[in-house]
């Protein structure tokens, strides 16, 4: 008999049951889905993860920041100078492996004023023009400041689009996009003139669902307006970070902003290091603290952050999202497996007969063999093809229903080792079942009863 | 050369730590065409006899020669192909695949031997054709009266055109009518050339053929008992072929 032949008369033989073999199915189908949309879960999660990433710059810097003095080196404090400008021009002095250094000066504790109304933006910083690289910024409109405006400590600012929002009103309120470059804002008091404005970030989750609302006709407005509480826009902390900024010129923040009370220069908070390579990383950051410990005597007020730890963390949790996932999946699978070992068994021992009389025309026992084996196969291949299309239900239903940020992404690569995992346990919950169905004697089978 | 030779063949079982011998010592040759039935009271062993000369079992001791091969050693895999193509087999109980329609029950032996589907299609109708049942190819077997039942099991014993038909009581399970009906069958068959071997309890049937081979104890007896024989009857009931 051949192998054609073999599988027809599987599929003739759940054709035959159709309630069972679909009961049968029921185990498979659903470890193939859950398999299936589990793995999309976390595929959403890893790449709305990954796009995070990329937002703030990616994995290619450090930053250098202040830190208490070590208690060892104490006595020594008041020798402790702090982040400031020369450490920078040290920097670009003497350290090599380095494609941008930006300082960075934050301002806490910000309000805007314009427009008669006020903001508290997440971030405003003094910064060099080099902050656009740094941080991977785009301007929308107008410009960016320039080592002149820098220079010359001139009354600019560029902001973000939360900010635009705040003070000037949003697109999706007014049905118009707001440009304010030219307009002034109040910082902390002081004028200021906008130079330019940032592109609007998102993850392609928000952007997606922000051009479907803009898709949605909006019908005339009935009743009051209400609040909506808290604001159109959310969206997640990276992107919301970087819309809710403000920057000006590093010189402008430390002139008219950050002067220190006592009439000191106020120090940097930070210092931003683009590498020449990530895989020189270490070698960077060595770099980078033997001059600075020159310049500071040696007194260690500074630490370095990497970006790997968060990109550590977040394969950490992907790992641990997929290995829990994936095990939950695989036990739904197995006992899918047991289900249809169970069933075949049960259905051999309805067929011993037909077994017998198989081989009394001339069945072998690999014939045999193969045939109980096949149709377990061919229930586990069909289950997981419907598996398969269970999966992309699911998906879309928890697409729908789970307030995730990240749309839940099938890959191709899901989809084959869900379905090659199906085939898998069909092979192995066959085998047994027909392994004791080619084992029958002829003679024991036909008179069976 | 006889189509079937036996020597010395004999068959045990074990059964609670007790040896049954149900087959002591037989010898027995067959020539092609013959028509024989093999009788014998029930726990006789002629069953045991037929499975053993059927392939479908294999002797404790002794040789056993089909069309020149030696069959009392094959391997499971060479029996199975020696039942596929040189034997059919027809069964009191007709055995026939319920889920599977006549013409599907048919085919069934050149599905082992690889017959191509529309050359199985053919052989299969002419089968039916030879014993009257081609106008219920789609019909299931529960459908079907028993002596119809019984013809298409005789049909599909017959498609692979084997060199010996086995019968195991194949008129045990119909009325009397269709069992003379079905015996007619086998006449025209063995008037066509066909060794077959019928293994009846009936007189009447045993009557009917031109060898006896009676078994008693699991020997072949020396000399047949003619009212299990049907010889005692003054005319059979079906006529002689």
């Amino acid at each position: 008999m051949n192998v054609f032949n073999t599988i027809l008369t599987g599929f003739k033989e759940i054709w035959a049951y159709k309630f069972r073999s679909l009961l049968t199915m029921l185990g498979i189908i659903l470890g193939v889905a859950s398999l299936v949309a589990m793995s999309a879960l976390v595929k959403g999660m890893e790449v709305g993860a990954t796009e995070a990433l990329v937002a703030i710059g990616g994995l290619q810097k450090f930053r250098i920041e202040a830190q208490p003095v070590p208690a060892e080196q104490r006595y020594l404090q008041d020798q402790a100078v702090g982040l400031n400008l020369q450490d920078v021009e040290a920097l670009e002095a003497n350290a090599t492996l380095y494609t941008n250094i930006s300082p960075e000066m934050s301002i806490p504790r910000v309000t805007l004023s314009a427009n008669g109304k006020n903001s508290r933006p997440w971030n405003c910083s003094g910064a060099w023009p080099v902050i656009l690289e740094v941080y991977e910024h785009e301007i929308a409109r107008g410009r960016m400041f320039n080592a002149l405006d820098d220079e010359m400590a001139r009354s600019v600012c560029v902001i973000g689009t939360e900010v635009r929002d705040n003070l000037f009103g949003s697109p999706e309120e007014v049905g118009r996009e707001i440009n304010p470059v030219g307009e002034t804002i109040n910082i902390n008091g002081q004028a200021f003139t906008v130079i330019g404005l940032f592109k609007h970030y998102e993850s392609e989750q928000e952007r997606r669902e922000r051009e479907a609302a803009a898709a949605q006709p909006r019908g005339p407005q009935t009743g009051p307006a209400r609040s909506r509480g808290w604001g159109g826009r959310q969206g997640s902390f990276v992107y919301r970070f970087k819309n809710n900024s403000v920057y000006l010129p590093l010189n402008t923040a430390r002139l008219k902003l950050a002067a220190d009370p006592a009439g000191g220069t106020p120090n940097l908070t930070s210092i931003e290091v683009q590498l020449v390579d990530l895989s020189r990383m270490n070698e960077t950051i060595q770099q980078v603290q033997n001059v600075m410990l020159s310049t500071h005597k040696g007194i260690r007020d500074f630490q370095f952050r990497t970006q790997e730890e968060w990109a550590e963390r977040i394969d950490e949790f992907i790992r641990n999202a997929r290995m829990s996932g994936g095990t939950i999946a695989g036990i739904s699978l197995l006992v899918g497996g047991i289900g249809i070992m169970n069933i075949m068994l049960a259905s051999i021992s309805g067929r011993i007969r037909e077994i017998g009389i198989r081989k009394a025309v001339g069945a072998t026992t690999f014939d045999v063999f193969l045939q109980i084996l096949i149709e377990s196969v061919v229930v586990a291949v069909l289950g997981g093809l419907a598996g398969l299309l269970c999966a992309w239900g699911l998906v879309n239903i928890i697409a729908e229903i789970s307030p995730t940020e990240n749309e839940p992404i099938i890959t191709p690569w899901a989809l084959v080792v869900a379905f090659a995992f199906s085939v898998a346990v069909g092979i192995l919950a066959g085998l047994l079942p027909a392994f004791k169905a080619a084992r029958l004697h002829p003679i024991g089978a036909l008179r069976y009863d | 050369m006889a189509l079937l030779e036996l020597r010395n063949v004999s068959k045990l079982y074990q059964l609670g730590g007790e040896e049954i011998r149900a087959l002591d010592d037989v010898s027995l040759d067959i020539e092609g065409g013959e028509f024989i039935s093999i009788i014998g009271p029930s726990g006789s062993g002629k069953s045991t006899l037929m499975h053993i000369l059927g392939c479908l079992d294999s002797p404790t001791r002794g040789t056993i020669r089909l069309d020149g091969t030696m069959i009392h050693d094959a391997t499971a895999r060479q029996l199975a192909a020696i039942r596929n193509r040189k034997i059919g087999f027809v069964f009191q109980f007709f055995n026939l695949l319920p889920k599977l329609n006549v013409l599907q029950n048919v085919e069934l032996p050149m599905l082992y031997s690889g017959v191509g589907g529309r050359e199985r299609r053919e052989r299969a109708l002419t089968a039916l054709q030879a014993v009257g049942m081609d106008n219920r190819a789609r019909h299931r077997p529960s459908q079907l009266s028993g002596g119809q039942q019984q013809r298409a099991a005789i049909a599909r014993a017959l498609v692979n055109n084997p060199k010996i038909i086995f019968a195991d009581e194949p008129t045990g399970n119909l009325d009397s009518h269709t069992g003379t009906m079905i015996l007619s069958l086998f006449h025209q068959l063995s008037a066509a050339g066909r060794t077959i071997i019928l293994v009846t309890h009936d007189p009447e049937i045993a009557a009917v053929t031109p060898r006896r081979i009676e078994i008693r104890d699991g020997k072949i007896a020396a000399k047949i008992d003619a009212k299990l024989a049907g010889l005692d009857r003054v005319s059979p009931a079906v006529p002689q072929a």
